[in-house]
């Protein structure tokens, strides 16, 4: 374990922390700690106290939903320069995923009651840490969002296409816009047209 | 028409197919194929990346597709091709030794050159990667003009990765950067699962002097350029390949309008800047 006062620099150089105030850092580098995680390790597990949260530092980490009997789904990998974990924020506190280290991991751990506590007394630190964590939450939210749409998927398009035009606009586009008249009617099945690549 | 193909259309007419033999095919995925093609009058076939032909199955239909080959390469044409439809499903169903059509080339050109001086960032998604492998190729060829060449790739699946053995040529080079991610983890993929943008997300190229060619799904690359935006690449140096439907490829027939572009000959490939704006236009 790596003493707490020499973790101050390595947070500074984290791209989740960068700039941040060095108070506001000392802050923090007292509730942090240095972790590494051979590959394989399970950095936290779906229904666990979500005790911490990671900044990774080094190496790839499966975000993972288990199910019985057979590989877990790998909803998304995360790298250097990311984070793990947000349920900590969230009552009430449960990780709702797995997170297992693909690669050898190194990462600096935040002791989540520790954090909290010092974010309710101190509300720029809370704003300061909530700022930083809104855009990746939006971010992945985002990215899931698009990985549900399937695009590259035989009629990609076309099923990304349907839910989005309304009524109203699928009537003004006749005669407008064949191809995604088109691709409409393919994904209603009813005819077969090539679209190129 | 270019002037090589010129060689081969007597009456100089965009609209008439030239004659071609199909060489070679490959088996790139279930459903996609790369073909080569040669002129059957002989000759060569010149082209810029990111333009497109309309291949011509005899008495089936024609359909619009990106040229995919080495443009440094006059002596094959090759199409990378995903057999969705009619038309593209009969292209599967010809052998070497068949003969099908070829209008073209037609379009606009992913600008390598202007890039030169700048970091190169390609962002494709699925069967997207093949309009980009000639600008690929090119900047391969001049890498010494550019800064940092970096290959964002995002595929449904691992089984679904196109030119695997490619990507991992490039890959194994020392001067490319190749990333490559999938939606869908399968089997003993150990790599990347997530979408193409968070690839953009994580960097690795100056904002301030970088150019970027993206081209697949019409969602994917709007996300694609929002998060070279955001990590602050200029939109006037993001360039994207727009697919409408093609018909008579030299902006004669109206079919592909975009808003106030022909695809087939103002496109396919457009300044974001110039563009960015449509794609929010849902009727569009």
């Amino acid at each position: 374990m790596v003493k707490p006062d020499t973790l101050g620099p390595i947070i500074d150089e984290h791209p989740f922390f960068r700039g941040i105030d060095a108070a506001l850092r000392d802050l923090l580098t007292g509730c942090a700690a240095n972790e590494r995680f051979e590959t394989g390790d399970m950095l936290f597990r779906q229904g666990d106290e979500a005790a911490k949260f990671f900044l990774i530092r080094a190496g790839t980490v499966a975000i993972e939903i288990d199910q019985p009997a057979q590989p877990p789904i790998i909803v998304e990998t995360i790298g250097e320069g990311e984070i793990a974990g947000w349920s900590w924020m969230i009552a009430p506190y449960r990780m709702t995923f797995d997170a297992r280290a693909v690669t050898l991991v190194r990462a600096l751990s935040f002791d989540a009651k520790c954090l909290r506590r010092k974010m309710e007394a101190d509300p720029v630190l809370g704003y300061e840490v909530l700022r930083r964590f809104l855009p990746v939450m939006a971010h992945r939210l985002a990215a899931a969002r698009l990985q549900m749409l399937d695009l590259y998927g035989p009629r990609g398009a076309a099923k990304a296409a349907k839910p989005i035009k309304t009524e109203k606009a699928q009537t003004k586009s006749k005669g407008r816009n064949r191809a995604a008249d088109a691709r409409l009617d393919q994904a209603k099945g009813k005819k077969k047209k090539d679209g190129g690549s | 028409m270019n002037a090589a193909a010129h060689d081969h259309d007597p009456v100089h007419d965009p609209m008439i197919p030239v004659p071609f033999r199909i060489e070679k095919v490959r088996r790139d995925l279930s459903d996609t194929f790369t073909m080569e093609l040669v002129p059957e009058a002989g000759g060569e076939f010149a082209f810029k990346p990111g333009q497109f032909n309309m291949l011509y199955v005899f008495g089936v239909g024609e359909v619009p597709i990106s040229i995919s080959g080495d443009p440094a390469d006059r002596s094959v044409l090759v199409h990378t091709t995903r057999a969705v439809g009619t038309v593209t499903e009969a292209l599967d169903a010809l052998k070497p030794g068949d003969s099908l059509g070829v209008r073209g080339p037609f379009g606009t050109a992913w600008p390598v050159e202007a890039a030169f001086g700048h970091d190169l960032v390609f962002v494709a998604g699925g069967v997207g990667l093949a309009p980009l492998r000639p600008a690929i190729y090119q900047a391969v060829a001049n890498r010494d003009r550019f800064g940092r060449i970096i290959v964002l790739y995002g595929a449904r699946t691992p089984e679904d990765i196109l030119y695997k053995k490619e990507l991992e040529r490039w890959r194994g080079r020392f001067d490319l950067d190749v990333l490559v991610t999938v939606d869908r983890a399968t089997g003993k993929w150990g790599g990347n699962v997530g979408v193409v943008t968070n690839l953009i997300a994580r960097g690795g190229f100056d904002p301030l002097h970088t150019a970027s060619f993206v081209c697949g799904p019409e969602v994917m690359m709007r996300y694609s350029a929002q998060a070279l935006e955001k990590k602050g690449v200029d939109r006037g140096r993001i360039w994207v390949s727009v697919e409408r439907n093609m018909k008579c490829g030299c902006g004669l027939c109206g079919h592909c309008q975009w808003g106030p572009h022909f695809t087939c000959k103002d496109g396919p490939v457009f300044r974001y800047d110039r563009v960015a704006d449509l794609f929010q236009i849902r009727e569009l």
